[in-house]
């Protein structure tokens, strides 16, 4: 598959998982909102913290407040990662890859992109933050979905599942990192029913709260650490989700699984092998901030080996004409 | 939806002839047209016009900032064309095609055509799409031109002309394809049983063309979409044919020589690439052999093409024939070279670089159409009637400046349909651009073709730049005849 078509593939769906997550993320606070209304002061500034550039916010919008950190998150165009920019970003990607995507996935981007751009859809996002935000995450699935079920499990398809693979396994580092930000009222709220209600926030956030619910019953935080970042079935946990990536990029190449033919295989091999055995405890000892903030140091490293890999072939030394 | 309030108002109607009674071939759909609810049709042109922005089926307008993509309009009537009638144009566009393939190649070698005297050598030197690079090269099978479309239109006499040919990269037979899929969906009921002719296997057919003028080398060839990229106007229908086909869709940084071959990056290193359809003109192709400054070919590819290792399609150096000078000549071309008379005539044409044409054309510039003879898109031209005094001026000027560049017609009053505007049937003058594939084994002509509709009142401007639209376009089958197998929904209502 030529490189340029297996990287929009790659950035597309990177892209459309990150409207997503930009919207679950949202989805933390809204959930707060309605849980704590009246302790919720400065919840806002958290949001901003993990999910942006909080730099450019202040400069752009000054506080922190409901209105301003949809806006930004949301239909910033200024802001790369914002909802819009994501979907707009994507679209672009599946118009250059169009006849390389299935239509079926083609027209359910597109559709996205014509929803969130319609004339009103700021307010009712504005009026209406639960049902947007859950139309959004929809939108992602509806994506997901018509890829699944319409594309032969070829090249593309394995750019696709890395996209989203990575993408997810960044973003729920980041999920989880609200709860670093979010303040409670003092340190004697630690294990209160506060603490609980910010780890339940965390979870429907993910769309983990059922899952773990079944594997764990009681909201604990080292369970809740187990779960979203080291647990082997839950698709959105971090190790799952670079087992999928490790699963495809080894389709991709060929290369046996447990061995490595270059630097992406390599980097992302032995990531995973760390992450399968590590243990939530030594996490936790750690800190759990700063090992988040290692693992998305790690997946950044993954993503620039997999550009060298597949994307930035150099011209005419590897001729392999003939 | 009725029609009684339909006026052809003296042109030409394709659907009703000159006292207002449907045309025999155009019965059963005024019929079914008639019978819908009030409203429906309206309400089925909105879906279908959010059933093409859904699917992105869009063209995007040069020089805008934002808001650049548009779906190209569509109108849900159809324009119909006899089986008696597209036989004959059929046989027409064939021989047209094959004479001037025949030319290109002469002018590439021996000039005959200019030796023999019927056409003047100063004209060929002249002619800007005219390659010097290309003199001597002998593509496979010696086919240059493999698709074209060719502009027809219907003149108040009932006639059909040829108005231009398009040899270099033709565009909007993706729009056929589109326009029928979405038709069938929207109107099913209306479509079903009418014997219309297929256009859905085009895609097919073009692979076929491009397979068979591949390099002797390949077995099983490599064939790519060359594309200037996702901001030119017509990508959507780059991409629509790639997919089609089933091929890569690559654009010029994708590609480079390598060994002697033209390959492709991919995630596995380069991979040969054997024939290319190039959606791209023949100045951007090869930095190293035509513009300097392009940033959209491939350096070298002519090098790898005069070796035989790589087929382009269509060949450089076409475009000759797409001069409108020249398009004045071809029914001489097809007298020269089939030596038969042309079954479709062309539009009466004057040559503005002839002294007598000239003088003619400049004393009548308020009623002749006057047009550049190497633009496409309906740029840079007027139409005298429609113009304005300092319009006629300048052309005037242009025309005393560089009389080679123009050529001036008799304004034609173009055939028209009836067209859904607001909630009522109006007339719209239309052209029809068949296309033409022309492979190893034989010529065929896509039953069908895109009918384009200038929306605005009275406008003779077709060219989605200026605001022309399109319709589905029905070639019928012959009744009870061989074709009915080949027939759209032939067997009964659906």
């Amino acid at each position: 598959m030529l490189s340029r078509v297996a990287e929009s593939i790659y950035w597309l769906n990177r892209y459309i998982e990150r409207a997503e997550n930009v919207a679950r993320l949202v989805d933390v606070n809204l959930h707060l909102l309605l849980d704590l209304p009246e302790m919720f002061e400065g919840q806002w500034d958290a949001l901003v913290h993990v999910s942006g550039d909080y730099e450019d916010f202040k400069e752009r919008h000054g506080e922190a407040n409901q209105s301003s950190v949809i806006e930004f998150l949301t239909f910033d165009r200024e802001n790369p990662s914002s909802i819009l920019s994501s979907v707009m970003a994507a679209r672009e990607n599946a118009r250059s890859t169009r006849e390389s995507i299935t239509s079926e996935t083609g027209e359910a981007i597109n559709e996205v992109y014509l929803s969130i751009t319609a004339p009103g859809a700021k307010d009712q996002a504005i009026q209406n933050p639960h049902e947007f935000f859950r139309g959004v995450r929809r939108a992602s699935h509806l994506v997901e979905g018509a890829n699944s079920e319409t594309s032969s499990r070829n090249e593309g398809w394995h750019f696709a599942r890395m996209g989203r693979s990575i993408e997810r396994a960044d973003k729920t580092t980041r999920i989880l990192d609200i709860k670093y930000f979010l303040l409670l009222p003092d340190i004697s709220h630690v294990g209160t029913a506060v603490d609980d209600i910010h780890w339940g926030a965390v979870l429907r956030s993910a769309g983990a709260f059922e899952m773990y619910r079944k594997a764990y019953g009681k909201v604990t935080a080292n369970s809740i650490v187990r779960f979203l970042l080291l647990d082997a079935q839950f698709p959105r946990s971090v190790r799952h989700c670079l087992t999928r990536m490790d699963k495809s990029l080894h389709m991709v190449t060929g290369t046996p699984e447990r061995s490595y033919s270059n630097s992406a295989e390599r980097r992302l091999g032995q990531f995973l092998s760390e992450l399968e055995y590590a243990d939530e405890r030594d996490i936790m000892r750690q800190g759990l901030h700063e090992y988040l903030d290692m693992l998305q140091t790690r997946i950044n490293e993954v993503g620039d080996a997999l550009h060298e890999t597949f994307f930035a072939l150099k011209p005419v030394t590897e001729a392999a004409a003939g | 939806m009725r029609f009684d309030s339909y006026q052809t108002e003296g042109f030409y109607d394709e659907m009703f002839d000159a006292v207002g009674s449907p045309r025999v071939e155009a019965e059963p759909l005024v019929e079914r047209i008639q019978s819908l609810p009030e409203g429906e049709l309206r309400r089925r042109h909105q879906a279908a016009e959010r059933a093409l922005m859904r699917l992105g089926i869009t063209f995007n307008v040069y020089g805008d900032g934002e808001g650049t993509e548009r779906i190209f309009p569509f109108d849900i009537v159809p324009r119909i064309v006899p089986w008696e009638e597209w036989e004959r144009l059929e046989r027409g566009l064939a021989q047209r095609i094959r004479a001037l393939n025949m030319f290109i190649d002469d002018l590439y070698h021996d000039q005959k055509v200019v030796k023999d005297g019927v056409v003047p050598a100063e004209l060929i030197e002249s002619c800007t799409s005219f390659r010097p690079q290309c003199v001597g090269l002998n593509p496979p099978g010696g086919i240059w031109c493999h698709i074209t479309g060719t502009d027809l239109v219907r003149s108040d006499d009932g006639n059909i002309y040829v108005l231009e040919d398009n040899l270099r990269c033709p565009s909007g037979v993706s729009y056929v394809i589109e326009n029928r899929s979405v038709m069938k969906e929207t109107f099913p009921m209306v479509f079903s049983g009418l014997g219309v002719r297929r256009v859905e296997d085009y895609a097919e057919r073009l692979l076929a063309t491009i397979e068979s003028v591949a390099p002797p080398h390949a077995s099983r060839p490599t064939i790519v979409v060359l594309t200037p990229g996702v901001y030119n106007s017509a990508y959507f229908e780059h991409s629509f044919l790639a997919k089609e086909m089933g091929v890569e869709l690559v654009e010029g940084r994708d590609l480079a020589v390598v060994d002697g071959y033209v390959c492709m990056r991919t995630t596995k290193g380069f991979e040969r690439v054997d024939a290319i359809y190039r959606r791209l003109d023949d100045d951007f192709l090869d930095p190293l052999a035509f513009r300097k400054d392009s940033m959209l070919g491939v350096p070298g590819i002519m090098d790898v093409y005069r070796q035989g290792r790589v087929t382009l399609v269509n060949a450089p150096g076409t475009g000759v024939a797409d001069d409108k000078v020249i398009y004045s000549y071809v029914p001489k071309i097809i007298q020269y070279y089939l030596d038969q008379e042309a079954i479709i005539p062309n539009v009466p044409t004057y040559l503005c670089w002839i002294e007598e044409d000239r003088n003619y054309v400049l004393d009548h510039l308020a009623e002749l159409v006057v047009k550049p003879a190497n633009e496409s898109g309906g740029y840079g031209m007027m139409v005298g009637p429609h113009a304005t005094k300092e319009t006629h001026e300048e052309f005037r000027r242009r025309i005393l400046d560089k009389p080679r560049n123009y050529i001036a017609q008799p304004t034609l009053s173009l055939s028209r349909v009836p067209t859904l505007i607001g909630d009522a049937f109006e007339g719209r003058h239309v052209d029809l651009r068949p296309y033409i594939l022309y492979g190893a084994d034989e010529i065929f002509v896509l039953p069908g073709g895109l009918t384009r509709v200038a929306l605005r009142k009275g406008s003779l401007v077709v060219n989605s730049s200026q605001g022309g639209g399109s319709k589905d376009t029905w070639v019928l089958s012959p009744p009870n005849g061989q074709w009915q197998s080949q027939s759209q929904n032939g067997g009964g209502d659906a």
